[in-house]
């Protein structure tokens, strides 16, 4: 097990070497002039041969992707060009943030809908598998900004349950988010719902067909017993990678909900640094869900593991 | 409570049926039997007949279309059918075991094997080392010999026949009044089946269980049994001991399944075998009168329209004909009315060599982890193939034996080029053939047929039989659409199938028409070289019967070699002029059919030929059991490669040298370092089933 896990960390800083690249290239080469980027359309030759030498614009490619990781990885992440602040402590907020918000989506969203898959599963076939697989498409074929702004207005506005604006202000913490977290959480958990709830359901009936249940079954154990013991982890194997990929993007996916509700993400950081053309920023919240995805795929990849021998003992 | 305490189960006039849409057909009909505790009962039938059927309703686990539609199950007295959930779980986990047909899948792949028998054993008031204890105690009695290790693994580190050990402890945990075997050895290889067969009845004699032993397979049903019940289309038509199956069994299709199944020595062109004509009806049609009549040789206008009883004869069997006193009397023959239709090779017309390898080796690199390569450890390999030379002969067989794992598909896919050999030469007519498929000739493609095991995934499933056979035959011999069509019709005639099969998908055909329908496709090219592996594994007894036969035929008639690949060491000697016997990618024996399965022969081919379950179970032959599992073919065992399991290893010289040819016979080689008059001195010569074609 523990050469799985160091080969799985080889592959997670690998990826992460690879991404980081790529970004430099996209970001920091691609855009042309980023002392022109800087000092404006106006800017004179001299002052722009300055920056180029203290920004290291003028040394080989391969250089200054090295002294830029080697900066990035001891904390300075640059200053936003638009803002004038440091980048690291911006992102670093955000990103706080979007941890709360995704983790309470998997608090709702992961029991919920493996209970609906293994209900369904279990029920294959008869009505109430037919109405959960009914429900939860209908509620995945809405838009998250349609999801969003119904929820807004039974929760917020009738029924004054949960605030409509989520902005909370920098530093708040997990509980006194709480109420203002809810509403968006809802609306992303509605998107993983019917996804989720297939998978798992779809995995619970491709395991009831084999032969170890109808084994554990003869043995005289009580239904639950095979259920929870046997088909379990076999069954939600598949769900397990999906829902990794899924906190990857509940992390850096979330803009069209951050917006609606108003809620400082790195999804709405992100889009504020796109349209201002605003390249460290980009490049630091990039990194940041890339590493989000990377851990989230790791962790994926570990439980797998603890759950599936055939893996772990290859 | 039963006034007969001493029957473990009674069946009384059982009918269990399946809804299908609107309508529900009746898969088994108005079965009765009863088992005794200690008494081992098989029941024997092809696919169709309705025995898993039967077994699963016993059990109580039909599927959830089936159900209970007359009769009555008593375990010990107990009604079953119309017993309540909670209660039947109480059965299941004190009373009734299950050992299921595939052992691969019927174990959790995610638990360790220590756990899922502690669960099997735990009744919830012991300590968890106290039932591990028991599990390991469990495991021993089924002789595995480090149950430590085997609980502490997952099923996917256990071999088959280890796996299978595994869920017969389990099924004897709690000592149940009843043991139902569903196919136990059917995936099994046969050195393997022979273990498990014998732990079976030693089993049942020590804890006087009742035993159900389900199977398709005659000679294990009659090698395990006392008593033997024959189900066809749903019904039970004869009941009788392994003696009376032996000496005179009194239904038609008893004895049709009996001719049917090759006895090790047996060959095609001497004492062919007598197939059953025609298909198991399906559950929608079956027949008013005889379930049989359609198919008998000896049926009447009578046969057709009543059904007949089930009669007890003076012996105490009990059977399922109107004309079963006829047959008793020996007034009917019924082989007379069955011909064989096989044409004797003539051996005249062989002559050249039609496909030939030469040192032959397929190595499959295995991958190395990062830290092997960063220490330059040098690469390993398996050693599927190792030197392999082969000849056929044409219009002549060679048959290749050995266990899964011997290297005997690979060589066959070396040699048709689906897998690119690692050395050694190939050669078609002297024609020397590249090792990839890339590298040969269209028109040597078409020389070189292959007929795979599985006919589902060999057609294609939205094709008529017509379009498959007609592209074959546009593609391979360059034929117009119209010509193609009518050669079309006589490949379908040459496997003995209708012309309107033209308009059927494979869908619509049974398993041994479909296989068929692959034998005529790889006919269309004329092929020199037909290359069958396990082509008839896994057909019903009777259909692989017909079509060992329709084999037969075709090589007469067309002239082409076959390299005959088979676990099965009956059909490959039935079929077979030549036979090679592989372990761990090398061929030890290989010599002429007759000669092979005489001493002298090599140890591992006299291991295979004790391990083969026959029916007259002939005086005198002991199994020779095989220590341990096949040993790992990336690191070859060192000298002889068999030494490990070797029951003839004389010592050193086996485990550091390789062992020379040795010549018994013309013709007839081995590789071992004992010298054939001294092996011949230790091998017991009755091996060969008596060819007493039964005399009517």
């Amino acid at each position: 097990m523990s050469r799985y896990i160091a080969r799985r960390l080889l592959f997670l800083l690998l990826t992460l070497l690879l991404t980081s690249m790529i970004i430099f290239v996209v970001t920091q080469w691609l855009p042309g002039d980023v002392a022109r980027v800087i000092l404006g359309r106006e800017a004179s030759e001299p002052a722009l041969a300055a920056l180029r030498a203290e920004l290291g614009l003028d040394q080989p490619l391969p250089l200054q992707y090295v002294s830029w990781l080697g900066r990035f990885l001891t904390g300075d992440w640059g200053t936003s060009y638009s803002t004038g602040e440091p980048v690291r402590a911006l992102v670093l907020e955000r990103a706080g943030n979007s941890m709360m918000l995704a983790g309470l989506t998997l608090l709702i969203a992961v029991p919920l809908s493996l209970l609906l898959g293994v209900v369904a599963g279990l029920k294959a076939d008869k009505p109430l598998d037919a109405t959960i697989s009914i429900g939860s498409l209908a509620v995945v074929g809405l838009p998250e900004f349609v999801t969003g702004l119904i929820l807004i207005e039974v929760f917020a506005f009738r029924l004054h349950l949960f605030p409509a604006n989520s902005s909370i202000r920098p530093g708040t913490g997990f509980f006194e988010a709480l109420p203002q977290l809810v509403l968006p959480a809802l609306t992303a958990t509605f998107v993983l719902l019917a996804y989720v709830t297939r998978l798992t359901r779809a995995g619970v009936v491709e395991e009831m067909r084999q032969g170890y249940v109808r084994t554990a079954t003869l043995k005289g154990l009580p239904r639950r017993t095979v259920v929870g013991r046997h088909v379990l982890r076999n069954a939600l194997l598949p769900t397990i990678t999906v829902l990794a990929i899924s906190f990857g993007w509940l992390i850096g996916g979330l803009i069209v909900i951050e917006n609606v509700f108003n809620y400082p993400g790195l999804g709405r950081l992100m889009t504020f640094a796109i349209d201002r053309r605003d390249l460290p920023l980009m490049q630091a919240i990039t990194l940041i869900t890339v590493l989000a995805f990377a851990l989230a795929n790791l962790g994926a990849d570990l439980l797998y593991a603890g759950l599936n021998p055939r893996i772990r003992l290859e | 409570m039963s006034d007969e305490p001493h029957r473990a189960l009674e069946v009384e006039g059982l009918t269990v049926t399946y809804r299908r849409g609107q309508g529900s057909l009746d898969a088994v009909r108005n079965v009765s039997l009863r088992i005794a505790e200690g008494q081992a009962y098989g029941l024997v039938g092809e696919s169709g007949s309705g025995k898993s059927t039967l077994a699963l309703a016993i059990m109580q686990y039909l599927p959830e279309n089936g159900l209970i539609s007359g009769g009555a199950i008593r375990l010990a007295g107990q009604e079953l059918a119309t017993l309540p959930g909670e209660q039947m779980r109480q059965v299941w986990r004190e009373q009734i075991k299950l050992v299921p047909q595939d052992p691969g899948s019927s174990l959790n792949p995610s638990l360790r094997i220590g756990d899922q028998l502690d669960e099997a054993l735990s009744d919830g008031g012991e300590t968890r080392g106290g039932v591990r204890e028991r599990s390991l105690e469990q495991l021993r009695q089924v002789h595995i010999a480090d149950p430590e290790r085997v609980a502490a693994s997952y099923p996917h580190q256990l071999s088959g026949g280890m796996q299978q050990r595994v869920l017969i402890a389990m099924a004897l945990a709690g000592q149940p009044s009843l043991l139902i075997l569903d196919e136990p050895t059917t995936n099994l290889d046969v050195t393997t089946e022979a273990a498990i067969l014998d732990l079976v009845c030693e089993l049942v004699q020590s804890h006087q269980t009742a035993m159900l032993y389900v199977s398709h397979n005659l000679a294990v049903v009659a090698a395990v049994c006392d008593r033997i019940a024959v189900l066809y289309a749903g019904e039970l038509v004869e009941d009788l001991t392994p003696e009376q199956l032996r000496s005179q069994p009194l239904h038609p299709y008893t004895v049709g399944l009996l001719d049917s199944l090759p006895r090790v020595g047996q060959r095609a062109g001497v004492d062919p075998l007598l197939p059953i004509a025609g298909n198991m009806p399906r559950l929608d049609e079956v027949p008013a009168g005889c379930v049989f009549a359609p198919r008998c040789p000896i049926a009447l206008q009578l046969c057709h329209e009543l059904r007949p009883d089930l009669e007890a004869t003076q012996q105490g069997s009990l059977v399922r004909c109107h004309r079963w006193r006829e047959i008793q009397a020996g007034a009917v023959d019924l082989r007379a009315a069955r011909p064989a239709n096989v044409t004797a090779p003539d051996e005249s017309l062989s002559g050249k060599i039609a496909l030939e390898t030469k040192d032959l080796v397929k190595h499959f690199p295995v991958r190395r982890s990062l830290r092997e390569a960063l220490r330059r450890t040098p690469p390993r390999s398996v050693h599927a193939v190792d030197d392999v030379s082969l000849q056929v002969g044409q219009r002549r067989t060679l048959g290749l034996v050995g266990e899964s794992g011997s290297g005997k598909t690979t060589t066959a896919r070396c040699i048709v080029g689906l897998v690119e050999r690692t050395g050694g030469e190939v050669s078609l007519f002297d024609i020397a053939l590249a090792p990839g498929l890339d590298g040969r000739d269209a028109a040597v493609l078409h020389r070189l047929q292959m007929v795979f095991q599985n006919p589902e995934e060999a057609l294609n499933p939205h094709r008529t039989v017509g379009d498959v056979l007609q592209r074959s035959l546009e593609r391979m011999r360059g034929l117009g659409k119209t010509e193609a069509r009518q050669q079309a019709g006589r490949l379908l005639e040459a496997v003995r199938l209708p012309p309107s099969y033209l308009d059927h998908t494979p869908g619509q055909l049974s398993g041994g028409e479909k296989q068929r329908v692959a034998i005529a496709r790889a006919f269309a090219s004329n092929p020199d070289v037909l290359i069958l592996d396990e082509s008839v594994s896994a057909l019903d007894v009777s259909v692989q019967a017909s079509i060992l036969n329709l084999l037969t035929d075709l090589q007469s008639e067309q002239g082409s070699a076959y390299l005959f690949i088979s676990h099965d060491l009956a059909a490959v000697s039935y079929l077979a002029d030549d036979i090679a016997v592989m372990y761990l990618g090398q061929v030890v024996e290989i010599g002429p059919t007759e000669q092979v399965l005489q001493p002298p022969f090599h140890p591992y081919t006299e291991a295979l030929l004790s391990a083969v379950p026959r029916i007259d179970a002939a005086a005198g032959i002991e199994r020779i059991l095989l220590s341990g599992d096949l040993p790992s073919a990336v690191d070859p065992p060192g000298g002889c490669r068999f030494h490990t399991r070797c029951p003839r290893l004389l010592g050193e010289i086996c485990r550091t040298q390789a062992p020379p040819w040795q010549q018994a016979a013309p013709g007839h080689r081995y590789r071992c370092h004992i010298a054939p008059n001294e092996l011949a001195a230790m091998q017991s010569p009755a091996f060969r089933d008596h060819i007493t074609t039964v005399s009517p």
